[in-house]
């Protein structure tokens, strides 16, 4: 029998590649080992080594196909003594459609395969206009991953105190690509690797921010910064308190924070209710690629420590970014994503994707949903949470992190204190739950929120 | 093990200039006149200072924590010699020394201990927590070991500026176990940082001596895994702390990276104003205070050399007593900070 050979998936978050270049060619011969072709993912470029051995008869995707699904078949491998012709040609033909270019759509959610799907497609929801963005402003479609590179890069262009330290950002071009390019574009006195060393790097760029530099400090995940937590916290966040308004740290610590898919108890936590505790900090969670890119230009030129939080899953999805030279977006200002009256919900980060799904769904059940954004969880714009709240009444918030002291508990205690007598029901949160992450896929999925209760939820809150 | 009169070189990068021993022994650490009465003058501010500082802590006048730094008083006095402006200090919670010797004023360091609005933080910091930008000086730290990450962090934007200055990076033998001082040391070898790291070994970490708690003693070696030159200096006698931190300074300020300074000191009171010190004998102390103290040995070599009379060091006593009255006088009379300042400064 032919050995199909299979796109592979090469990240916890893949789901779809480039097939850049085919290593060998149809009647060629491979050993387990032999490099056979090279695929571009969103992270890097990787060589694809064959398992079994035998001849190549068919090549099914070409070489500069983009957005190949994993697990579709990208050639067929021929064991002793099979012809070429054996093989069908249906089956080829059906191949050949997984290598039809991809679709660019204005929110494009990465497609999760069916066992392991925290994050279903987003329809596109009716997105209320930023009021910061000047009305006509023309867009261009960019993902997370690009708005944050471009971010860094203008204004490292603008401020020559601005650098990057972090691990593998320069040669390796960041573990996630964020900083693809600025080694070769600012030099590696700018953008520079540290050794694995999260406590004593935050603790060097905190000092250099002392000293009036201004550190970018990126971390592999926010689940390593718990090793620099001390720094954040007790060096970064105090110092200007501490001493009497002399000197501060203007700093950005920024890194994926939440669960990717599939790595983990240790690697999959949120840290927005953590950090959003500290005063002197602030704490900056975006969703799209125009606030990442807004915000993370505001973060770099704010003259206090701002913490980052970015999400793995979000990096490879599209958004349209508004085509300004100089895109500054408010930190500590909610964006209202969907203008809607029968009740509120407010989530932030990859939140997000679950509100604007259960929205989506609501709407067809005659429920008009107003969905804010918080983007900034510290300081947080309460009062345009609770401005909503009197208008609709109702109020379900939507976070990845944990249940116990979570970022909706706050808000759902700022609410009742503040606009009380406006609630018809009381306020629901929604979080992940209170367990650490599990990796088998169907409690993953479990443990994250999901689209079915939000959409309860805010029928719940409406008594429907 | 009682500090040595002669500091030992301990990299083998500093052994390799067997010069090194010399410059470091008496011979070659002549001080001047000047030299003398200033190191004199300046350890006598720093003594009564905190004489005073005990002494209010004992009347209620002062709360919380209060770490003294006597006995140690020729460890920053020596070093300050040494630098120059723009080079910048930093160091942990027992940090009054330190901003005396900087020159920073001795009623805002009182007042700040008072926690009044003439502090240096305008009382919202206390004694473990000053700052000044004016004089290079980054605190008064209070998490063991924080702050030799952030020295390390000044000298990187020394080097990042293109500058020639030095960070001046205080700590303890205690904070010397902590693991962040090793990926400091690991950076700061391997970007070539200009960093001085300070380790004021007082041979006890709170209560903990260094026998207790190391499996190296010999801190001046710590950095050789990561070829840091070190050495072991008498941080009781001002000269060689004067001489040590000259030659570490220079070889920062060449470019060539980091240096470790181990002062052999000691602190005669508690490591902190409510410890009683019982983990140690009286006799320790008192061998230290009679033969070692850093100031009655600036004195002796005054009188000696007929350089001071009794009457000129009465004198100088006098003036320093009457900066330190002034200083706790106005740190009791200043008043406590407006409420309104609980809310300022959290951002800019």
């Amino acid at each position: 029998m032919p050995v199909d050979i299979l796109m592979p998936a090469l990240s916890p978050t893949m789901e779809e590649g480039t097939l850049s270049k085919w290593i060998k060619n149809e009647g060629d011969t491979v050993k387990s080992g032999d490099v056979i072709a090279e695929i571009e993912t969103d992270k890097a470029t990787m060589e694809v080594e064959a398992v079994d051995e035998g001849v190549i008869g068919k090549i099914l995707i070409p070489a500069g196909s983009e957005g190949v699904k994993v697990n579709s078949i990208i050639a067929v491998l021929l064991q002793d003594g099979e012809s070429a012709d054996a093989l069908s040609a249906p089956k080829a033909a059906e191949k050949q459609e997984a290598a039809s270019p991809k679709v660019e759509e204005a929110e494009k959610p990465t497609a999760q395969g069916s066992a392991s799907a925290p994050v279903p497609a987003a329809p596109k929801a009716e997105v209320a206009a930023d009021p910061d963005i000047p009305a006509g402003t023309e867009m261009v479609s960019m993902t997370v991953r690009e708005a944050l590179r471009d971010a860094m890069a203008e204004e490292m262009r603008r401020d020559g105190d601005v650098f990057i330290m972090g691990e593998e950002v320069a040669e390796y071009q960041g573990a996630y690509k964020i900083t693809q390019g600025l080694l070769q574009e600012f030099g590696d006195k700018r953008v520079i690797d540290t050794p694995i060393t999260e406590h004593g790097f935050a603790g060097i760029g905190v000092g250099a921010a002392m000293s009036g530099l201004k550190p970018i400090v990126e971390f592999m995940t926010f689940n390593f910064a718990m090793q620099a937590i001390d720094h954040i916290v007790n060096s970064a966040a105090k110092t200007l308190y501490m001493s009497g308004g002399q000197m501060g740290a203007p700093i950005v610590f920024r890194g994926p924070s939440g669960a990717a898919a599939r790595v983990g108890a240790q690697h999959s936590q949120c840290y927005a209710a953590w950090y959003s505790q500290i005063p002197g900090l602030k704490v900056v969670m975006p969703y799209t690629a125009a606030d990442a890119k807004g915000l993370l230009k505001a973060a770099i030129r704010d003259p206090n420590p701002v913490v980052f939080l970015e999400n793995e899953i979000l990096y490879g999805h599209s958004f349209e970014v508004p085509k300004l030279d100089d895109l500054v977006l408010p930190i500590g200002k909610a964006r209202i994503h969907r203008r809607g009256k029968d009740a509120t919900l407010v989530s932030f980060g990859i939140g997000m994707t679950y509100a604007i799904k259960a929205v989506a769904e609501l709407e067809k059940e005659g429920i008009d949903v107003e969905l804010i954004d918080l983007r900034t969880i510290r300081p947080m714009d309460l009062p345009t949470i609770i401005e909503s709240v009197k208008k609709t009444g109702r109020l379900v918030t939507v976070e990845e992190g944990f249940p116990q002291s979570s970022v909706g508990d706050f808000i759902a205690n700022r609410v009742h204190r503040e606009a009380f007598d406006y609630l018809d029901a009381p306020v629901v949160t929604i979080a992940g739950k209170d367990v650490p992450m599990p990796y088998a896929a169907n409690l993953e999925k479990l443990a994250l929120p999901n689209v079915g209760e939000v959409v309860e939820a805010v029928k719940a809150v409406c008594y429907k | 093990m009682a500090p040595r009169k002669t500091a030992s070189t301990s990299s083998r990068k500093a052994a390799a200039k067997p010069a090194r021993n010399d410059s470091i022994g008496s011979n070659s650490l002549v001080f001047t006149r000047e030299e003398e009465l200033h190191a004199y003058r300046e350890m006598l501010l720093i003594r009564r200072f905190e004489e005073k500082a005990g002494q209010l802590y004992g009347m209620g006048v002062i709360g919380g924590f209060c770490h003294l730094y006597i006995g140690q008083e020729a460890v920053v006095v020596g070093m300050q010699m040494a630098q120059k402006d723009g080079d910048q200090v930093i160091t942990s919670y027992r940090d009054h020394g330190h901003m005396i010797a900087l020159g920073m004023s001795a009623r805002g360091v009182m007042s700040e201990l008072t926690g009044r609005r003439g502090g240096l933080s305008k009382g919202k910091g206390g004694s473990m927590h000053m700052f000044s930008k004016e004089k290079g000086f980054y605190g008064g730290h209070g998490i063991v070991g924080g702050q030799v990450s952030l020295g390390t962090g000044l000298a990187f934007a020394n080097k990042y500026r293109g500058n020639d200055q030095v960070s001046v990076t205080y700590f303890g033998d205690g904070a010397a176990n902590q693991g962040q001082v090793y990926e400091s040391f690991n950076m700061a070898a391997l970007w070539k940082l200009p960093v001085v790291y300070i380790i004021e070994n007082n041979r006890y970490a709170m209560g903990t001596s260094t026998a207790r708690s190391t499996a190296q003693s010999n801190f001046a070696k710590r950095g050789e895994g990561f070829g840091i030159p070190g050495v072991q200096v008498d941080g009781m006698d001002v000269r060689a702390v004067k001489a040590a931190a000259d030659e570490a300074i220079a070889h920062c300020r060449a470019g060539k990276g980091p240096y470790i300074l181990e002062m052999l000191t000691y602190r005669y009171r508690g490591h902190s104003m409510s410890d009683p010190a019982k983990y140690r004998s009286k006799d320790e102390v008192q061998k230290m205070r009679s033969e070692h103290d850093p100031l009655e040995q600036v004195k002796a070599r005054l009188l000696e050399q007929g350089w001071a009379s009794e009457d000129d060091l009465k004198q100088i006593d006098k003036d320093v007593r009457d900066i330190v009255a002034d200083s706790a006088e106005f740190a009791q009379a200043d008043p406590e900070p407006d409420v309104s300042e609980l809310y300022t400064d959290i951002l800019l």
